[in-house]
Formats: structure tokens, sequence, C-alpha cells
């Protein structure tokens, strides 16, 4: 309107543009609102997007052997897995250097747990190789301790690694023995990274350990083994100009040292690791390793999907370890099944409660209530007194020779018994959107129906039944993802034949602590959902899914 | 029900003696004798919970007699279920089907009566353009106005061609304009097609403008049954003079009753002629009825010798074509007379003293 008044926006009493006056009304508007529900928001971010976020990024992350395994896991990428021999010396060299910190670590059992799940046997070599893994390390401290005595003192290497600043504070700390107080943080020295690379960040691995741990200073700790073994490793490959540019340090125990690591014989890695145990000959080990050196692997998901990830590209896993896939299957069809013996005992009783006396129907709200007033675990148990061959309901078939003593139905630890108990303690759950969509029809439409000519039949199935479709949509949708994520009842009643797939992911959350291929499992179970909720919108439409 | 059409000078819908109680404590309908011909437009006009609903319902088998017989065509329905009974019926919320169109709302009687696809699209088509809805056809209910959503009832219930059609307070819900509009379409259509009509309804202008024969509900039983003018002129009984049109009423006692005149003596000690209607003999209680369009105060215009009583004018309101005057007669503050906005017409001030009158055949004398 104002456009035919003046030919500028539209203005607002104080002369700010209408618009930007409106915007800014609105925008205190949603930050009121924003306000108002900030703390729901942010426990559910807390509780739901970031446990789902890190579910899904468990399924993929692979970190731990580059982590554990730097070195040798560039040292691999020369290996041709397909060949039927472990790889060389510079490997064993790499591992070496990589095994030791491990240890030290105490991280090579982690690790072996990790591989074992793509290859079993693979953690007791990792537990067993540990217990020996510094001998290596050990003989080379003797070789250096051999040259000059100086090696085996602290100081030597703090003095070495050190930056001098720091190595001053640190000595003074030392020498202080004010405990209360903590060592300096440790300090590289310049330098010294480019000309003995692996040392350095052996030393750096060792600093940060000693240094964590606290009870002593650097300079009171004994070098480990695992720094003799690098040193060597460095003063091999190192070239006398680098050694020389190295200032402010002893460079003549270095030279010294360095002449006498080339006058030997070069160690024999492999050897030393093969004596510790034969496994590390095994090509199928290494082949694991290397398959599983990528920070972030499929693995999980391939495992999930009964797929293994081998030398040759991804294959199937043998047929006696396909498990996942048959369970997944199971359970939508179970689940299915639940959803619709819901729907099958749901429905009258909703239709009662929705067209019976409100005073009848309260009770028997009250009835489709209890089971909610009861704990989920003696209901199930319930379920388990019933159902068990010397249990009531066979004790009554047999009482009423329907069934012979001797046979009496096997109806639990099977999948007849997980349904059974699952559709009893999902039935309300199915009732109640059922019920609030059909108290919202009007019994007139019925009336009209059979005024026009419709018998009972006709007029339920072609007039009342699509109405309370939303509601079947609302309570099957419901029921169906409680199914397939439930795992107590299953877990009770359910036996071997009866379980989920979210019994076999609490398993690996609890029991066998593979979180990688439980989370894996639970996020192919969550696309599987979403997929489901997808194709149910394009067929349903979930505009047709009502609550009341 | 062709073999019906035969007996046409017989009633076509009967309630004999029928009685219902919902609770077995209380009659909901007390005795209902009622017999509609063929063709005819009856409305049921009542107060609320008169039974008017129970009554339409016990015809179309959604509830039954507790006694008492219902004849359709001369056949008893009381063993016949609702769809079995070929009645048309509009409810007074529509109760259009929402999941379907419009005209899958009119397709739904011709389909379960198994009519096939053709005739039942030239049947829907004709039922939409009757209630001149034909471009609706795809439409939801939903999508429809209050009003169109009244014409799609309309068609539907007579898409199947019933020789019945009940409708329960279908203009409920409507503003006054199409109301009014509503009103003269029903009645055309009825009239047109032949069909015979039950309506309910509490808005008794509807009941006077669309109806053959009103039946008034009072309490469970039917007060009075008669054509509008007969029943807005001639009531035979003091609820339906008070529930039918403006009146005013006079308490008095019977003195004497000569022929066609009855002389009563209000509370006040005047006497007054009136017709007797509810009163049989001297000393009888009367509640004395007058139309306020009938009461005069031209003095020339009453016939000689009539009784007068003197009144005071308290109010007098412009209405554009009438005058409302609100008048002080015999103790009663609320008597009310209407004249005709003529150039002729006197205009009364509040506190002048007058005298009226009427002519004796529009005063009836009713019970107490
Ligand atoms: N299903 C029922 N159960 C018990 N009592 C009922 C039932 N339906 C109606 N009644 C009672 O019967 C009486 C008549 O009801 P009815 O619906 O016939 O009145 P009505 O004349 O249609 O009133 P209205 O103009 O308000 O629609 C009322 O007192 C009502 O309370
Ligand atoms: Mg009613």
């Amino acid at each position: 309107m104002s456009e035919t008044i003046e030919a500028g926006p539209m203005r607002a009493a104080d002369g700010t543009p209408l618009k930007k006056s409106l915007a800014r009304a609105l925008r205190r508007q949603k930050l009121r609102a924003l306000a108002l529900i900030a703390p729901l928001l942010i426990f559910i971010l807390v509780t739901f997007i970031a446990p789902i976020a890190d579910m899904l990024f468990r399924s993929v992350e692979n970190q731990i052997v580059s982590d554990t395994l730097p070195r040798t896991v560039v040292a691999l990428k020369d290996w041709d897995a397909a060949s039927d021999e472990a790889p060389g010396e510079p490997v064993f060299a790499a591992l070496a250097v990589d095994f030791q910190i491990a240890t030290e670590l105490k991280n090579h059992t982690k690790l072996g747990s990790r591989l074992n799940y793509e290859d079993p046997g693979i953690s007791s070599l990792f537990r067993k190789s540990g217990r020996s893994a510094d001998d290596i390390g050990k003989s080379f401290m003797d070789r250096f301790v051999g040259i000059d005595a100086a090696w085996k003192k602290p100081e030597t290497w703090a003095a070495l690694f050190g930056d001098d600043v720091w190595l001053a504070d640190a000595t003074a700390w030392a020498d202080a023995k004010d405990k209360d107080a903590r060592e300096p943080a440790f300090k590289l020295r310049d330098g010294v990274g480019d000309a003995l690379p692996a040392t350095a960040e052996t030393y750096r691995t060792f600093a940060r350990a000693v240094q964590a741990e606290g009870r002593k200073g650097l300079v009171e700790t004994k070098p480990w083994p695992v720094l003799f073994t690098a040193l060597s490793q460095d003063l091999t490959s190192a070239t006398p100009e680098a050694l020389a540019a190295l200032t402010d340090v002893d460079t003549a125990l270095l030279q010294q040292a360095a002449t006498a690591v080339a006058g030997t014989e070069p160690f024999a890695y492999r050897d030393a690791f093969l004596a510790i145990d034969k496994g590390w000959g095994d090509v199928d080990a290494w082949r694991t390793i290397r398959a599983y050196s990528p920070r972030y692997t499929p693995g999980y998901f391939l495992n999930a999907i009964d797929l293994e990830k081998g030398a040759d590209g991804i294959s199937a896993r043998p047929d006696d370890q396909k498990i996942y896939i048959k369970l997944f299957i199971r359970t939508m069809w179970m689940s299915m099944l639940i959803t619709f013996s819901c729907l099958l005992l749901g429905y009258p009783v909703a239709w009662l409660l929705a067209n019976l006396r409100s005073s009848t129907a309260n009770l028997l709200m009250i009835l489709v209530l209890l089971p909610f007033w009861t704990s989920l675990l003696v209901r199930t148990s319930a379920w388990k007194v019933l159902l068990q061959q010397q249990g009531v309901i066979n004790d009554i078939l047999v009482w009423l020779g329907l069934v012979d003593d001797g046979n009496r139905l096997i109806m639990i630890n099977n999948q007849f018994g997980t349904i059974t108990a699952m559709t009893h303690i999902l039935l309300p759950f199915m009732i109640l959107p059922l019920y609030s969509v059909m108290k919202t029809i009007p019994p007139s439409y019925l009336r009209a129906a059979k005024s026009l000519g419709a018998t009972n039949w006709t007029a339920f199935w072609r007039v009342y039944f699509p109405q309370s479709v939303p509601g079947i949509g609302a309570g099957s949708i419901l029921v169906f993802i409680l199914s397939i994520g439930y795992y107590i009842t299953p877990e009770i009643v359910g036996g071997t034949q009866g379980v989920f797939i979210s019994n076999r992911i609490a398993y690996h959350i609890s029991t066998s602590l593979n979180w990688g291929l439980a989370a894996a499992l639970g996020a192919i179970l969550l696309a599987v959902v979403l997929l489901l909720y997808y194709v149910y919108d394009k067929i349903v439409g979930i505009d047709n899914v009502k609550l009341g | 029900m062709t073999d019906a059409r035969t007996g046409s000078d017989a009633a076509f819908v009967e309630f004999d003696h029928v009685q219902k109680s919902y609770d077995g404590e209380n009659l909901v309908v007390k005795d209902l004798n009622l017999s509609i011909s063929r063709g005819e437009f009856l409305t049921m006009l009542g107060p609320s919970g008169s039974g008017k609903t129970t009554c339409l319902m016990m015809l179309a088998g959604f509830e039954t007699a507790t006694h008492g017989d219902i004849r359709l065509g001369g056949r008893p329905i009381n063993n016949i279920p609702p769809h079995k009974r070929g009645i048309g019926m509009v409810f007074q919320n529509y109760a259009l089907f929402p999941h379907m169109t419009v005209a899958e709302n009119l397709a739904f009687p011709l389909e379960v009566r198994k009519i096939g696809k053709s005739d039942r699209d030239a049947k829907v088509k004709r039922a939409l353009d009757m209630v001149q809805m034909g471009a609706f056809g795809g439409r939801r209910p939903a999508q429809l106005s209050g009003g169109q959503q009244q014409r799609i009832a309309l068609a539907r219930a007579l898409v199947f061609e019933p020789e019945l059609v009940l409708m329960d307070e279908p203009l409920g819900a409507l503003d006054k304009q199409l109301r009014e509009h509503m009103q003269f379409e029903i009645t055309r259509l009825a009239h047109n097609l032949g069909i015979t009509t039950v309506y309910v309804t509490h808005d008794q202008t509807e009941a006077l403008t669309m109806s053959d024969n009103i039946a008034v509900f009072d309490d469970g039983r039917i007060q009075q049954l008669a054509p509008p003018a007969k029943l807005y002129e001639e009531p035979q009984n003091s609820f339906v003079a008070q529930f039918i049109g403006e009146n005013n009423t006079l308490l008095g006692t019977v003195r004497e009753i000569k022929g066609e005149i009855a002389v009563v003596q209000l509370d006040d000690g005047e006497l007054i002629d009136c017709k007797p209607v509810n009163v049989s003999k001297p000393g009888e209680r009367t509640r004395v009825s007058i139309r306020p369009e009938r009461v005069e105060f031209n003095k020339s215009r009453l016939q000689a010798g009539a009784h007068t009583l003197n009144a005071e004018v308290l109010e007098f309101i412009y209405m554009g074509d009438i005058f409302r005057t609100r008048l002080r007669v015999a103790g009663n503050d609320d008597f009310v007379v209407k004249t005709r906005n003529a150039p002729d017409q006197v205009r009364l001030t509040p506190g002048q003293q007058i005298e009226i009158g009427w002519l004796p055949q529009d005063c009836r004398a009713l019970d107490a």
C-alpha cells in the first residue's frame, strides 16, 4: 500500500525499515523460545546426538595400528602383500623400535586384541613377544656401553637430546629434590631431530612417559633399551655432516659410537623376532597388520555384513562365521511379526477403548497401562514361568490331556518365546496411538455409512478403517522401532534362536569389547531403520502418522 | 419399495404408539403417534432434549423403539437393519467421509448397491449438478466451505434416490444468509424430486418457511401437528403458542362461555372476550394468548361493544419496517404490540395512557 504513497520501503514508527524491525522483533522472539528449550537441546545433544556421532566414528576409526606401529606401517608400504614371504629386514627394523616402545607403554596388548578381531590368534603373538621384546634393545645397549660407559647414564642422554635451558632447569630441579614441584617439561634440542630422527622421537616418547609418571626426573631415569636400537639405526644411516652439524653436544661420543656401529655386523632384526616368536614369520599376520594400517577402515562394517578384507580384496567369510546378516534378517522379520501381532491384538482393544462408556473405558485403560507399572524384568520372567516346559501353560495342557506329558511344548528359548513376550510388552505402544486416533473418529461416520446402505463390515472397512490408518502407522512405527532395538527380553526368553542383533551388539560392547564392530552393527541398524522410515514415508506418507 | 407405491393414500411413514427409553427409567419419547404421507415435508420442531433426534434415529434404525411400531410403506421396520431401510440421511455435522473425495462420497451409496461404474458416474454427476457443485467432485470435504459441505451431504443423501430423507438440523452450523438460501434449496429439491422429508430443527422460522406440516415436540410428545399457518394462528395449547412466534399472555379465570366467546376475568379484575380453545367450563384457570400484531389501539377498528383494556406505554422501539411498543397491561410489563410503519401510523410515547383491544377470535383462551 505504501508504494502508492512513497517510493521507499515501508517504515516503522521510528523510521527503521519495517522489514528490519519485524525481523528484529521475530529474532528476539526466537531467541527467547530457544532459551526456553536450551536445557533440553543441550541434554539431547549430549545424551543423544553426541553418542550417535561417536558411535558412527568408532565404527570406522582404526588409528590404533598406525599410532602404535607408525614406522612399521610406513615400512610395510613397500611390502607386496600378495607374496608368500614375510616382509624383509627394514620392516623388522621398524617393528623393533615400534614394538619396544609399545611394550614400554603397554600398548601392545591393546593392539593385539584389536587385530585379533580380524585374525584370531594374533593377540597371543603380541602378548608373548611383549615379554621379551626388550632383549633386542638390551643387546644394543650392551654394545653401546661397551663403546663408552657414559651411554649407560641418564645424564648423557638428557644432555644429548634436551634443550640447554631445559637441561639446566631439570638439573637444578633434580638437585633441589623438591618433590612437590614437577620437573620442567621436556624440550627437544634444536637440530637433533634432523640428525637423529628416530632416536629423538623415541626419546621424546620416553620423556613424556617418564614425566607423566612423575616419580623420577629424566636425568635420573635409566634410558629405555629401545633408545639404543633407535640410536643404532640412526647412526647407521646418518651422514657425518649431519652429526657434525650438531653443536653444543658431546659430538666426540657420537662420532665414536658411529664409527663403532659402522664397524660391526648389521643386526639381524628378522632373526631376532623369529627367535622371540615363530609367529612373526607368518605372512597372514603381516597381511592383517598391513590391511588394517590405514587410520580409517571399512573393516568393522565388512565384518558386520559377514565379509572380510583379505590380501586379495573383499571376500565373503566362511559359512561357519556368517552370523550377522542372518541376525539382521531375523531381527527385521521377527520385529515385523511382533508389530503385526500387536496390531492384531491391539486394534480391537483400542476400538473398545474408544467406543465404550467412559467408566468402562477407564477401567480398560488401566488394564492396558498396568504393564507399565510393573518392571520389565518381572514381566519377562513371568513369561518364563508361564511358557517353560514345566510351566503353567504346559501343565494345563497336559492336565487337559491336549498334550502328552512326554511331549510338552517348547515355547521358550526360541522365537515363539521372544515373539510372545515382546508382543505383550509392546502392546500398549500400539494401543495408545490407535486409541487416540480412534477417539477422534465420530461415530456418525459409521452411522452415515450404514444409512447409505453399507453393511457393518463395509462401513467398517471402507469408512472407519481408512480413518484409523494414521494410528496404525504411528503404532506400527513405534512398536517396530522399539522391538528392533530390544535386547533384554530376547536375552531372557529368546534362547539362541530368538535373539536379536541388539543382543549381539550388547555382547560386543560388554563382553568381547569389540566396540568398533558393535558401533558398525549399531550404525547399520540405524541406517536400516532410517531406510524403512523413508520407505514408509514414500508408501504411507509420514503426514499420515498421528499420535492423536 | 416400489410395491408400496400402490397404497398411495395410506400413510407412508407411521409411528404407532411409539415409546423410547434409554435407561429404563425415563421415557424420552412417551407416546408418539404420527403419520406422514408420501411427498410430505414434515418438520419436527421442539426445544433441546425433547426427543426429536431420538425419533429420527428410531426411524433410521440406529435406535430401537422400546414399545410400539414404526411402519414404512405399511411394513413394520423394527427388525430391518439400517442399511436395508433405504432411507437417506443428512447428519448435523454432515458426516462426509474425510478420506474420500466429494465424488467418492457420492459414489459410496451406489457402490454398496453394486451399481455399475458408468451408471454410477452419471448419477454422481447428476446429483452434483443438482446442488450446483458440479465442479467440486475432485475435492476433499475439508477443502469445502460449510455451505458447500452441506450441499454435498444433501446430494449424498439423495443420490441413491431414496423415497424418504431424514435431516437432523442440517443447517445448524451455517450463517443466517446461507441458511436462508439453503432452506430454499432444500424445499425446492424435496419438492421437485417428490421425496418424503422428515426435517429436524429447533429454529421456528425455518420450520414455518419450509414445511408442509410441523410437529411440535415437547416432553416426549407431539404437542401439535399442523400446517405452519394453522400452527401460528391457532396454537392448540400454551406451549405451542409460546414456542411459535412472539406471544403475549395474560392469566385469568373463565367466567362464562357462550358459544364462540368466552368471557375471562383477568387477575386484576378486568373482563375480556376470548375464543375458548382449551377451556370448557366457568371457573377454570386460563392463559390468554394474543399475538403482538393483532393488538389494536385504534378504537375505530374494534367491534362495537368489545371489551377494552387500559395500558401504559413503557417503551417505543423503532425497528424500521415495524414499531415495537412495550406496554403495561393488567399488571403485565411485557405486553408487546407490533405495528406496521405506515404514514398514518401513530407513534406512541412512553408514559402515555392508552386503551387497547382486539377481535375476540384473535385472543385464545388456552390451558393455564
Ligand atoms: N444415547 C443416549 N443415551 C441416553 N440418553 C440419551 C441418549 N441420546 C439422547 N438421550 C436423552 O434423550 C433425550 C432426548 O434426546 P434427543 O437427542 O432426542 O433430543 P433432541 O430433541 O434431538 O435435542 P436437540 O435439539 O438438542 O438435538 C435427552 O434428554 C437426552 O439426554
Ligand atoms: Mg438432536
